[in-house]
């Protein structure tokens, strides 16, 4: 951003906004399970707020969150994701057959905790990579 | 010439129609993919006791179509970083 106006009701209303959204998002992962929702919903949300506040306050949101963890995140999310894929096949499963992911648990308990971190990972993938979208639009990764 | 486009296109989305006309109903019951040796039946009526989840689509999504989603997540990365490869300004061509 090159140059915005001084604000008081747009930095007030997007700092008293965007804890709500992120804690909301977090809700919409962790409840995948119950209601609709889950990581792609959730992580569009978490992208939503950091988006608001690079529009609104600007400057200071690249202080709080720099250009290069948005990528970092989306790499270390699709990471896990994968190897939450592959620990079960070294323990003797298919691909994300998360029946496996622990010797010895019970195979339904296994697999609700294995949506729960899919959706997690995925979360954070799809959060990363909407502002990192975003920052490579609208300033190509510099100030 | 864009006479034979929206001919083209006239015709296309006519074949497709003509098309749709064997396709089953919406909620018909005595469709293929609702009749009862099919993998619908199996996940309404196996859903919750194979992985404990009351949302049958999350346990679709992310359990029985796993690798599906991981196809879908791998695009949303591969979006990302093709944003950036071809968006970043290197240091070089701005003092250039």
């Amino acid at each position: 951003m090159t140059s915005r106006y001084e604000s008081l009701f747009l930095d007030l209303v997007s700092r008293a906004i965007v804890p709500v959204v992120q804690v909301f998002a977090m809700y919409v992962i962790t409840h995948g399970h119950y209601s609709p929702g889950g990581g792609f919903q959730g992580g569009v949300m978490l992208a939503a707020s950091i988006i608001l506040l690079r529009i609104s306050i600007g400057e200071e949101s690249y202080e709080r969150f720099p250009r290069n963890v948005p990528i970092a995140l989306a790499g270390t999310g699709a990471l896990f994701f994968a190897l939450t894929g592959f620990l079960p096949m070294l323990l003797g499963g298919n691909f994300l057959e998360y029946a496996y992911l622990i010797p010895g648990m019970d195979p339904p308990t296994l697999r609700y905790w294995g949506i729960f971190l899919a959706e997690l990972f995925i979360g954070f993938l799809v959060w990363g990579a909407l502002v990192a979208i975003y920052d490579a639009l609208t300033t190509g990764g510099q100030n | 010439m864009r006479m034979i486009g929206l001919l083209l296109v006239g015709m296309l989305g006519g074949l497709i129609l003509w098309g749709a006309q064997d396709l089953p109903d919406r909620g018909d019951p005595n469709a293929p993919a609702a009749s009862h040796p099919s993998v619908s039946v199996y996940y309404i009526e196996n859903a919750y006791a194979d992985a404990k989840t009351p949302n049958m689509v999350t346990s679709v999504l992310a359990d029985y179509r796993g690798f599906d989603t991981f196809g879908e997540a791998v695009v949303v990365v591969t979006a990302a970083l093709c944003c950036l490869l071809i968006l970043l300004r290197r240091k070089e061509e701005d003092e250039a």
